[in-house]
C-alpha cells in the first residue's frame, strides 16, 4: 500500500474560481523521502493540506479526483481520522502549538488516539528524545523562541509515529545549524522508521540531497517528477528559479550533470580534478575567530557612518545578556548582513538600532531617520485598502500601482514584502534601513527583486543592514558580515572571507568549493572553475 | 499554569480537585459580607498562594482589583440614601439630588470593595493552581464543544496578544510613527481583529491535525489513583464547602448594612472563621509536611 496516492486531483479554495491544484496524479510509496519544490502561490502547501484532509474539509471549496492517505480516502476520513497515518506541520509554528506545555503538546495527539496513560509517557519520552527536546518538556510553549517551537510542533506531528509526514516549509525560521538538524532528523526517521517523508521547500539545496524524487509544482500543475539530479536538469531549461546554487555553479562552470548536493558536487570536481582532495571549508583565523574587524580607518575627509552604536548591552529581566558591550559602525550606501544562530541577539539588536527599544547600556547615534523592516511585513498592514497604507507615488516605485485597490491581505507575501518595505522607507530618504529576516518563505525571483532594491538603496547612500539566516542572500547582497554569538560581534569580515570559510555559516557554493578562492556564489565559484579548467588545457 | 517548579501541593494535585479548591473559596468570598469572613477568606487565599509560591499572580490580580473596588465604595457611598448616621451632607447636586454620605453607606461601600478585591484574588489563585490543557483533556469528554472553543480562546489569547504587540511595533516603525490618537488605535485594533480570524482558523485547523475532533476515549481503568496530594487538597476543598453549606444553611454571620450596620461577631462567627482558614491552608501544610518526612 503505498502511503499517499493523488489520482486526478483538482481543487479551487472557495470563492476562487482559479483551480490552486489541476489534475495532480501522484504517488508516494511507504519510506520515500519526496521534495515538493515550485514558485510561491504554485500548490505546494495546498497539496500538502489536501493530503492531510484540510482540503477539502477544513477549508471547503470544491474538489474532484481522489486522495488516498495511507489506505484511507480523504473523501471519507477527515483530518483527525488522517492523524493516524498522516503527521503534519504547517508554515506558521506560532498556531501549531495548542497547549500549555511542551510535555502536554506531545501528549495530545497521543491522548487523542485514545492511548493508555503509560504508552502516551513513553510516546512523549520517545520523541522529545528523538527531537532533542527533551529538557523542554516542563517548560510553556509561550517562553519558546521560534526554532524550539518549530521542533515541538515538529514532536507533536511525530509524536503517534505516523507513516507518512508532511512538512510546509519547516525550516523557514530555522538558522542554518538547526535547518539542518532537522532535515537530517527527518532524513534519520524516514531511514530507520521507514517514515515517508513529503517535504515543501524554498532552499531546495538544504534537503534535495536526501530526497529520492522531486516532486515541480507550477500554478497548481505537476510538471515535474523526477529524482533529484534529473529535476535540476529539467529545472535548468524550464525554471532556472529552482536551481541549487551547486546546479548553477556547474551550470557557469560548463559541468554536468547537475549535482543534488554538496558530497556529489566535491566528488564530480574531484573526478575532474578541479579540486584539491584535502580542500575542505577552512576556519582559518583570518575570518570567524576575528574579533576585530578590518574595516580602514576613517580618514578625516570620510562621511561619518550612516549607524552606529558604543557600548550597547541589553539583558532581560531575568538578568540574562542578550547583548554584552557592543561596538558596530555602519557606512552610508554600505550593504551588511548580520547574521547568528537562533536566540543570538540579532532582533534585539535592530530594534534597538531602530529606537524601537532602549538598551541597558550604551548609546546608538545616526546620521538621521533608521527605517526598520520587521519580521513580518504582515504586521504593517492596518488599512482596508493598499493605497491607504502608503501614497500612489510610492506605489508605482514599489511597482504595486496596479494592486492598488486590493485588500492588503488578499496580495501575495513578496507584494506584501514590497509595500511594507514602501511603508518603511516612504517620508524622508533614511540613513539607514535595517530589515529583520526579509526572506522567510520567499522564493529565489523574489529574493531577486529585494535584492535589486536593496542595490538601489545602497546606490543613493543609505547604510543597509539585514539580519538573516539565509547564507545565500547574504553572498549575494552584503560587502559585509557580521556573525553575533552571546551577545558579540564574533566575526566581522568581508563576506567572502566569512561565508567561505565554515561549514554552518557558508553558502553551498562555498562548501562546494571548500573555501577555495573565496568563492561565494555560483557566479564567483564557476569563474574560479573555469579559470582552472582554462589552466589545465593550456600545454 | 504556572511556571512554578511543581513541588507544592496545589501544583501537583489534578485540576479537578484544583479546581474544586478554587471555586469553594470564590463561592464563600461570593455568599457572605461579614467583614471577619471577608478577611479570613482572603487570609486563607493569601495563605494557600504563599505557600504555593504563586503569590506573585495574586499580586497582579489585585492590583488591577483596587482601583476597581475603591470605584465601587466611592459610588455607593454617594448614591446609597440608606443608614442613619449621616457622615457630610452635600446638599443638591445636579443629576445626583440631595447627596448624604452615611456611615453606614460608606463602611458598606468599602465591605463591598473587600469582597470584590477577595473575589477576584480567589479567582487568580483558581487559575494559577488549575492546569487549563488538564481541563481542555477532561472537558472534552463530557462537553466537547465548549471544550473545543476554550481550548482555540486560551490558546489565541497568547498568540494575539503577541501579534497585537508586533503590530504595536510595525506603527512605530513608519516615519510618521503610525499616528496616534482614536483613530490610529481604530485602526489597529481593526487589523488585530481581522487577523484574529486567520489565526483562529489555523489553530482550530491544528487542534484538527492532532486528531482533536476523533473523540476516542482512553482505555478504562487507565485513570491515575488519586495521589497524596489529590486527596489533601480535596479534603481541604470537601471542608471549605461543607463550611460553605453549613454557613449559609444555618445563617451564621449575619450581616445588615442598614438602617444600622449590625455584624453579629460572637464566638461562633470567630470559630467559623478560624475553620475555614484552616480548612484552606490544611492541604498545602499538611501536604509539604508529608512530604517532608
Amino acid at each position: 500500500m503505498s502511503a499517499l496516492s493523488f489520482e486526478r486531483f483538482s481543487y479551487s479554495y472557495p470563492g476562487s474560481d482559479r483551480p490552486a491544484l489541476r489534475e495532480i496524479s501522484v504517488t508516494v510509496e511507504a519510506g520515500e523521502f519526496v521534495v515538493c519544490a515550485g514558485l510561491s502561490a504554485s500548490g505546494k502547501s495546498t497539496l500538502l493540506r489536501a493530503a492531510s484532509g484540510l482540503v477539502p474539509h477544513f477549508h471547503g471549496g470544491q474538489a474532484s479526483g481522489r486522495v488516498v492517505v495511507g489506505g484511507l480516502d480523504t473523501r471519507e476520513y477527515g483530518p483527525g481520522d488522517l492523524a493516524q497515518v498522516a503527521g503534519t506541520l504547517l508554515q506558521d509554528p506560532e498556531t501549531q502549538v495548542v497547549m500549555g506545555t511542551v510535555g502536554a503538546e506531545l501528549a495530545f495527539p497521543l491522548e487523542n488516539r485514545g492511548l493508555s496513560r503509560a504508552a502516551v509517557a513513553r510516546g512523549v519520552e520517545e520523541i522529545a528524545l528523538t527531537l532533542s527536546i527533551a529538557e523542554l518538556l516542563e517548560r510553556p510553549v509561550d517562553q519558546l523562541s521560534g526554532g524550539e517551537l518549530q521542533r515541538v510542533a515538529l514532536g507533536a506531528a511525530l509524536a503517534a509515529r505516523p507513516s507518512l509526514v508532511l512538512l510546509d516549509e519547516p525550516t523557514s525560521q530555522l538558522d542554518p545549524v538547526s535547518g539542518d538538524e532537522l532535515i537530517w532528523t527527518l532524513r534519520r526517521l524516514n531511514e530507520e522508521w521507514g517514515t515517508a517523508v513529503v517535504l515543501a521547500e524554498h532552499r531546495l539545496e538544504r534537503c534535495l540531497a536526501h530526497a529520492d524524487r522531486v516532486l515541480v509544482l507550477s500554478d497548481g500543475e505537476l510538471v515535474c517528477d523526477a529524482p533529484p539530479r534529473e529535476m535540476l536538469s529539467w529545472a535548468a531549461e524550464h525554471q532556472p528559479a529552482l536551481q541549487t546554487p551547486a546546479a548553477r555553479l556547474f551550470e557557469r562552470a560548463g559541468l554536468r550533470p547537475p549535482p543534488a548536493g554538496v558530497k556529489e558536487a566535491r566528488a564530480t570536481l574531484q573526478s575532474h580534478g578541479l579540486l584539491e582532495p584535502a580542500a575542505s571549508p577552512q576556519c582559518d583565523d583570518s575570518a570567524a575567530s576575528r574579533s576585530r574587524p578590518r574595516w580602514p580607518r576613517r580618514a578625516q575627509s570620510a562621511p561619518p557612518p550612516a549607524l552606529s552604536c558604543r557600548g550597547l548591552s541589553f539583558d532581560l529581566p531575568s538578568g540574562a545578556a542578550v547583548l554584552s558591550n557592543l561596538e558596530l559602525s555602519l557606512q552610508p550606501g554600505q550593504q551588511t548582513a548580520l547574521m547568528g544562530r537562533n536566540g543570538a541577539g540579532k532582533s534585539t539588536l535592530l530594534r534597538i538600532l531602530a529606537g524601537l527599544q532602549e538598551p541597558t547600556e550604551g548609546k546608538v547615534s545616526s546620521e538621521g531617520r533608521v527605517a526598520l523592516l520587521l519580521q513580518n511585513p504582515g504586521d504593517y498592514l492596518i488599512h482596508e485598502r493598499v493605497d491607504g497604507e502608503v501614497g500612489a507615488e510610492a506605489l508605482a516605485e514599489f511597482g504595486l500601482d496596479d494592486i492598488a485597490a486590493s485588500h492588503p491581505r488578499d496580495i501575495s507575501g513578496g507584494q506584501r514584502q514590497r509595500l511594507a518595505l514602501a511603508i518603511v522607507l516612504s517620508g524622508d530618504r533614511p540613513s539607514a534601513v535595517l530589515l529583520d529576516e526579509p526572506t522567510r518563505g520567499m522564493d529565489r525571483a523574489a529574493k531577486g527583486d529585494l535584492i535589486t532594491r536593496l542595490n538601489a538603496l545602497s546606490a543613493a547612500g543609505t547604510a543597509v543592514l539585514v539580519a538573516t539566516h539565509d547564507t545565500e542572500l547574504a553572498a549575494a547582497m552584503a560587502e559585509r558580515v557580521l556573525l553575533l554569538s552571546g551577545g558579540r560581534i564574533v566575526a566581522d569580515a568581508p563576506t567572502a572571507e566569512v561565508l567561505s570559510g565554515g561549514w554552518h555559516f557558508a553558502t553551498e557554493t562555498a562548501r562546494v568549493l571548500g573555501g577555495q578562492g573565496q568563492a561565494c556564489t555560483p557566479e564567483q565559484g564557476g569563474a574560479l572553475l573555469r579559470a582552472r579548467m582554462t589552466i589545465e588545457a593550456a600545454p | 499554569m504556572s511556571s512554578v517548579a511543581e513541588s507544592k501541593v496545589l501544583l501537583r494535585a489534578r485540576s479537578s480537585v484544583c479546581a474544586l479548591y478554587g471555586f469553594a473559596l470564590v463561592a464563600l468570598a461570593l455568599a457572605f459580607t461579614h467583614p471577619l469572613i471577608l478577611l479570613a477568606v482572603a487570609a486563607a487565599t493569601f495563605g494557600a498562594a504563599r505557600l504555593s509560591g504563586v503569590q506573585h499572580q495574586l499580586r497582579g490580580a489585585v492590583r488591577f482589583a483596587i482601583p476597581l473596588a475603591l470605584m465601587l465604595a466611592v459610588i455607593n457611598g454617594i448614591l446609597v440614601r440608606d443608614g442613619v448616621t449621616v457622615l457630610w451632607r452635600f446638599g443638591e447636586l445636579p443629576l445626583f439630588g440631595q447627596v448624604d454620605v452615611t456611615g453606614e453607606a460608606f463602611v458598606y461601600g468599602l465591605l463591598l470593595a473587600l469582597r470584590v478585591v477577595v473575589i477576584i484574588a480567589a479567582s487568580a489563585l483558581l487559575v494559577a493552581i488549575v492546569d487549563p490543557d488538564d481541563v481542555l483533556r477532561r472537558m472534552r469528554r463530557s462537553a466537547f464543544r465548549s471544550a473545543l472553543t476554550a481550548a482555540l480562546a486560551t490558546r489565541m489569547i497568547g498568540v494575539l496578544t503577541r501579534d497585537a504587540r508586533r503590530m504595536d511595533q510595525a506603527r512605530r516603525c513608519r516615519p510618521d510613527g503610525g499616528g496616534n490618537g482614536r483613530r490610529a488605535q481604530l485602526l489597529m485594533v481593526g487589523s488585530v481583529a481581522a487577523g484574529a480570524l486567520d489565526r483562529a482558523v489555523d489553530v482550530a485547523a491544528t487542534l484538527e491535525l492532532r486528531g482533536y475532533a476523533t473523540r476516542v476515549a482512553p482505555p478504562r481503568g487507565d485513570s491515575l489513583p488519586y495521589s497524596r496530594a489529590d486527596r489533601a487538597v480535596l479534603a481541604s476543598a470537601l471542608g471549605l464547602i461543607a463550611l460553605l453549606g453549613v454557613g449559609v444553611g444555618f445563617g451564621l454571620a449575619h450581616f445588615e448594612p442598614y438602617p444600622r450596620i449590625a455584624a453579629v461577631t460572637g464566638l461562633t462567627e470567630l470559630l467559623y472563621a478560624a475553620l475555614i482558614v484552616l480548612a484552606a491552608l490544611a492541604a498545602p501544610l499538611i501536604g509539604e509536611r508529608g512530604r517532608r518526612r
